[in-house]
Parts: C-alpha cells; structure tokens; sequence
C-alpha cells in the first residue's frame, strides 16, 4: 500500500503569536515550530496501515527551506520518504493543494492523509481541495478509519454525534483528534532518520487566489467581576444577571 | 508546550536531530512524567511504569553503539535527554544517569564481549536495570580508603563489604561494584541472586524521593572471574562519574528552567497589592538572576558538550560544570520557591521538589566541595584534599 501524507509545520499551539511589522503575517521571532498535531494523526494512522499491509509511507509538504526540520520529524516518527516541495511561503491554501495534487498525480498513492486543519492559519480547506483536483472521494474529520481491500470505513464526528461513511480506495482522509494516539519518535529513529535523504521539487509559486488583509490579536479584558455578600454586591449581581447576563 | 528560555539563541548551534530528541523527551515528560511525580514522590516509590516507555524513546544506552542496543548518538544528545528528564524529576534522572554513564558505560568500556553482549541489549531495552556501587558508609568523599574488598579464590573472586546510598541497588539486575583486590580498587560485576549479595532499601529521604536508593551487602559473596573488569585503580570509576556528572550538568539545567519557569508564569498572574507581583523590582530581581545563570549555565554546557563529542573535555571542565549548574539551579529551586509564596511548598507546583531534590544532587557525584578542591588544585597545582 503506497500511503502519501501532506505535514505542515506550524507555531507550536502554546506559543504567544506576535503579529509581524506587516500587520498580516506571524512574527517567527521566539516562535517554535512543530509538526502540526493533527497532521501527527495522519501520519500515525498511515504508519499503522503500512505495519499492518506493507508497502510505503511518503511524507510531504510545501514550504521553505525551514520546512526539512518538519520532515524530519515526519521521518524519525517512520516515513520511509520525504519530499520538501521548495518554494516561498506559500501564498494560500489552493497552491498548496495544487503543489500537493501535481506530485500525488506522479505517485499515484492508494490512500492521501492530512490533518483536517493546521493550526496555523486554520482554514480547513486543504483536504476538500486536494480530493476535488484530483477528483477522488474525500472523507473528512476522521475520528476512526477502517480499511479492508479496498474498502474503507471511517467514523467522523459531527455536530453532536457521530456519522459512518463508506468509499473506497483511492481517497483523501482528513484526520481529527481521536483517530489514534500517535508515537514519540524513538532516538534511534531519529539517528536513521538523519540519514534519509529528503527529495526536493521546486514549487510552481502559484499567484494567491485569496489575500490576506490584516491579522489582529483580540484584546483580553478582564470580563470577571468579583461580589461579596455585602447588600450593594447583591444588589448589583442581581442587577448584572438582569441586565446583563439576561438570565433572570 | 512553550518555548523553553533561550535567551542567548543557543538552539541555532545545536543541529535538527538534537533539536528533535531533546523536544520528544520533553514532550513525553509533559505527558507522562510531570502529571503523576508529585503523587510518586509524595509516596516515595520510584514510578516503574515510566522504565519501558523510557526503554522505547531510546533513553537507556543513548552513546552505546547500535550493535549492542544503543543508539550511537553524541553525548550531547545525552545530555540533552538528561536536561529534559531532570525538569521532570531528578529522580528520573538518575535512573538513567546510573543505567547510561555508570552501569552501561563501565560494560562497554571494561567487560569481555560475552558479558557485553549479555548485559548491553537487556540494559538498552529496559528489561535489565543496573546500579553502581561505590560509596560506603564510612568512605563518600574519599573512595581510596574504601573497605569493600575481594579476594581471588581457584574460580574467581570471594567479595565482602558493604556500600551504601546505590541509586537503584535494590532493583538492580546487575551491580557495578567497586572494591580492592590486593589494595587497589577493581571493579566487578555482581548479578542480582548471587549467594551472599543483598540490596535492602533505605528508607526515610527528604530528597529524591521517587529514586529507590539502597544498601547492597556482600558476604562472601563468590564472583566469577570473568566478571572482573578490564581496569585498575580509581580511575575505572573516576571514568563513569566523569560521564555522570557531565549529564547532571545538562540535567541541573532542566530543574532549574522548570523553577524558573514556573516563578516567571506564577510572578506574572499573582496579584499583591493590585498589581502583578513580576511588577516589583524584588521579584525581578530573583527573575533575572535565575534567567542570567541559566543562560550561563546553558553556555557551559553547549561547549562542554562538544568537547565530549570530540573526546577532549577534562575531568576538571566537566567538575566546572557539574559544581556550577547544580548550585544556580538550587539556587534558582529556592528564589523560586519564595516567589511562590505558600503555593511554593505546595506539590501542584514543581518548585519544592526540585529544591529538595537538588540537595542529593549537590551531594552526590562528588560533592560541590569536592569540585571545588578539584579546581582549585587544578589552578594552583596544590591539592588541599587532606
Ligand atoms: C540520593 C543519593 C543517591 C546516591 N547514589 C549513589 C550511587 O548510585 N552510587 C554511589 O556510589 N554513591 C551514591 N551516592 C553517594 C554520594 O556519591 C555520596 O553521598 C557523596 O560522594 C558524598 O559522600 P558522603 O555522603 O559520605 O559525604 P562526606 O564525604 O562525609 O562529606 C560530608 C561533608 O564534608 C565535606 N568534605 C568531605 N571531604 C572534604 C574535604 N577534603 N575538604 C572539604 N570538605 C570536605 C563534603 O563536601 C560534605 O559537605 C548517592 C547519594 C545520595 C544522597
């Protein structure tokens, strides 16, 4: 079974983002970067599949130079292949999924992994526009997936529920939160791993379709108001449940 | 996770697969160490769950060739591994400074090939657990004047002796022992149930409390000859330590970023007369002191680090750094702890443990004194030892 997985590298989900000077892009000063952990999903449910079927595991993602470090990752975790698709930062999710789609089209792979979102940008279009180009089925926000033949199962979460589809292979999965518990890369993987070579293409720097405008931090303030039990702090709770909070 | 303190930009010089180990064990330890040692060390019982996981991410024999189960990294990534393990608990720590530098160290070093090949892989997968014994009750500071001694007898050698204070003796497999034969120390490797060996432990720490620490007693206890090892004199053990105390000085590090990032976040949400307590120039203070060692300290080890990859740091570099990180990071533990205030003697905050466990830590592996004798012979070229 030949398994692609499209990895991104994002700001670490703990890290306090600061907007660059821009105004519309992340400052990567004292940012640090990880494999994006729903991407983590996928690839441990692409690493399971090929213990259990054979057959390969190729890592992929579009960005900069810096991206290796990601693939890295991605390799000491057990990816037998790696492919930076070099470029510049790439301009929006569509490019990216061209990029991906012109090498899945060469690789013809049975089965197409990704996170359904990266917490960067977070604009959960990647899976849709990858399956769409090259015209596969696409199931998304996986939470459980079973694959027998070419058959596959797969348990997606929905607004308060759960939903079973079915499709069969090949097709895209998008990965959510549950699907598994992905490994820790073990230290004499991530030795092998420095020894992967890591395929590099260059990226068609597609024009942006969308632009981005303006990124702004909401304000914290403090909402919480602390009462006593004194006459006026009741007075007022009742006062701010009324009005307020609208609750009685 | 948060970005650990780097204020000097030193993970520039550290390369990808350092950058990589030294995150998966952070992580780990995140998940599975920091949310149970609390309750552990409250119990004072060492967490045995935590010894396969560590087995699995590659923890045990890090720098041992892949031929006999390690992994063949750089001592750097060792130390790195020990930084990361030590902001979880010392006592992790030391389970696999002792398992690494001071039980699979001495085998690779000194054993015959049979024995490596018998003990190495087991010690790497974590289905054998190792100790190293060469204080004794009457002999820390001074192990030349040690008791423990062998006599050669037809099929090998008859120990008798007593050590005390063995981080693990009670669970060990195999114990490094160090005793004198005709006069001189030599060092043997003892197998858990042979006749006249046993390892009770000791009981009532106030530090490095999730660490089983023992005694271990022989009484005529027969070795075979072939588990004698291949050195002679103190510097078969002086080699281990070196490779100890080289990882304590990675892992002081670890404790004190783990105080001091707690004091920073906990400085900057405690409110004391209507402001945050990291708004006082005090409180600063201690923050900046503790950033400005660290950081240090973190420059210290980088380089020493290197000179390990290259096979040239000196025992007494390695001393510099074991005395120095170990003191900034109690230091730190304790500045940490007032800025805490009552939540600092509290188990939900990592601060109290540290600073108690970083007083065995100041003790053992040559005691911040010793170090200091060591350097200042090395400088002036007296020794004030004795
Ligand atoms: C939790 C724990 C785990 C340990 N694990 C191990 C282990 O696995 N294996 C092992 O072999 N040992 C182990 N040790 C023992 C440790 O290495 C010794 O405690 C240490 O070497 C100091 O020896 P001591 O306690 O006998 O102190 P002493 O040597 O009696 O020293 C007492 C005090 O006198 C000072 N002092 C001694 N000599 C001089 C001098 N010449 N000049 C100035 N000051 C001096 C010391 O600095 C110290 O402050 C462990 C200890 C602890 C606490």
């Amino acid at each position: 079974m030949n398994i692609l997985v499209c990895i991104s590298r994002v700001p670490d989900t703990a890290t306090k983002v600061i907007i660059g000077s821009d105004g519309k892009s992340i400052d990567p000063k004292g940012v640090k970067y990880i494999l994006n952990p729903y991407d983590e999903l996928a690839l441990e449910e692409a690493l399971r599949l090929r213990e259990k079927n054979g057959g390969n595991v190729t890592a992929i993602t579009v960005g900069t130079a810096e991206a290796t470090e990601t693939l890295r990752n991605a390799l000491a975790m057990g990816a037998d292949n790696a492919v930076l698709v070099k470029g510049d930062e790439p301009a929006d999710s569509y490019s990216v999924a061209v990029n991906l789609a012109d090498y899945a089209k060469k690789m013809n792979p049975d089965v197409i992994f990704l996170g359904k979102q990266s917490v960067d940008f977070d604009s959960l279009q990647l899976p849709s526009m990858l399956a769409e180009i090259l015209g596969l089925p696409s199931i998304s926000v996986v939470s459980k997936l079973t694959i027998d033949g070419t058959n596959v199962s797969a348990e997606r979460d929905i607004e308060g529920g759960k939903e079973v589809v079915s499709t069969t292979l090949p097709c895209v999965i998008s990965a959510q939160k549950g699907l598994n518990d992905p490994r820790y890369p073990k230290l004499p993987d991530i030795m092998k791993a420095k020894k992967k070579p890591i395929e590099e293409i260059a990226s068609n720097n597609l024009d942006a379709r969308t632009v981005v405008h303006k990124m702004e931090i909401p304000l914290k303030e403090r909402k919480a108001k602390i009462l006593g039990d004194s006459v006026q702090d009741i007075e007022m709770l009742v006062t701010l449940l009324h009005e307020d909070a609208k609750v009685i | 996770m948060q970005k650990s303190l780097d204020y000097l930009n030193l993970d520039e010089l550290y390369s990808e697969e350092e950058i990589l180990f030294r995150d998966t064990v952070k992580s780990f330890v995140y998940d599975e160490v920091s949310p149970i040692i609390d309750e552990y060390y409250q119990k004072g019982i060492y967490p045995v769950e935590l010894t396969p996981k560590l087995a699995e991410l590659g923890i045990f024999g890090i720098t041992v060739p892949t031929e006999y189960g390690g992994a063949g990294a750089n001592y750097t990534m060792y130390g790195l591994a020990m930084q990361e393990l030590e902001r979880g608990d010392s006592a992790i720590r030391s389970f696999a400074s002792v398992q690494n530098s001071l039980v699979m160290y001495p085998i690779l070093k000194y054993a015959n090939e049979e024995l490596k090949s018998k003990w190495l892989p087991k010690l790497a997968n974590g289905t054998a657990i190792g100790c190293f014994g060469l204080t004794e009750p009457d002999y820390g500071s001074n192990p030349s004047g040690m008791i423990t001694n062998a006599v050669e007898t037809e099929s090998g050698y008859l120990l008798n002796g007593a050590k005390m204070w063995i981080t693990n003796g009670t669970v060990a497999d195999i114990a490094v022992v160090w005793a004198k034969l005709d006069g001189v120390v030599n060092g043997f490797l003892v197998e858990k149930g042979t006749k006249g060996f046993s390892a009770p432990e000791m009981k009532g720490k106030y530090s490095l409390r999730a660490s089983v620490t023992s005694e271990l007693i022989f009484q005529d206890c027969e070795i075979p000859k072939e588990n004698r090892l291949n050195v002679v004199g103190l510097r078969g053990p002086l080699s281990c330590l070196s490779q100890a105390r080289f990882g304590i000085a990675y892992g002081a590090v670890g404790a004190a970023l783990s105080v001091y990032e707690s004091a920073l976040e906990y400085s900057k949400t405690r409110i004391q007369f209507d402001k945050p307590i990291a708004s006082f120039q005090l409180v600063q203070q201690k923050l900046v002191y503790m950033m400005n060692e660290i950081t240090k300290a973190q420059l210290i080890n980088y380089r020493l680090g290197r000179l390990m990859d290259e096979q040239r740091a000196l025992p007494q570099q390695i001393s510099l750094a074991k005395r120095n990180n170990v003191e900034i990071a109690l230091e730190s533990a304790r500045l940490a702890r007032e800025i805490h205030g009552a939540n600092g003697i509290l188990g939900e905050y990592p601060v109290m443990r540290h600073a108690a466990n970083l007083e065995s830590v100041k003790t053992y592996e040559g005691t911040n004194d010793i170090h200091t004798l060591i350097l200042g012979q090395d400088i002036t070229g007296f020794s004030a030892f004795a």
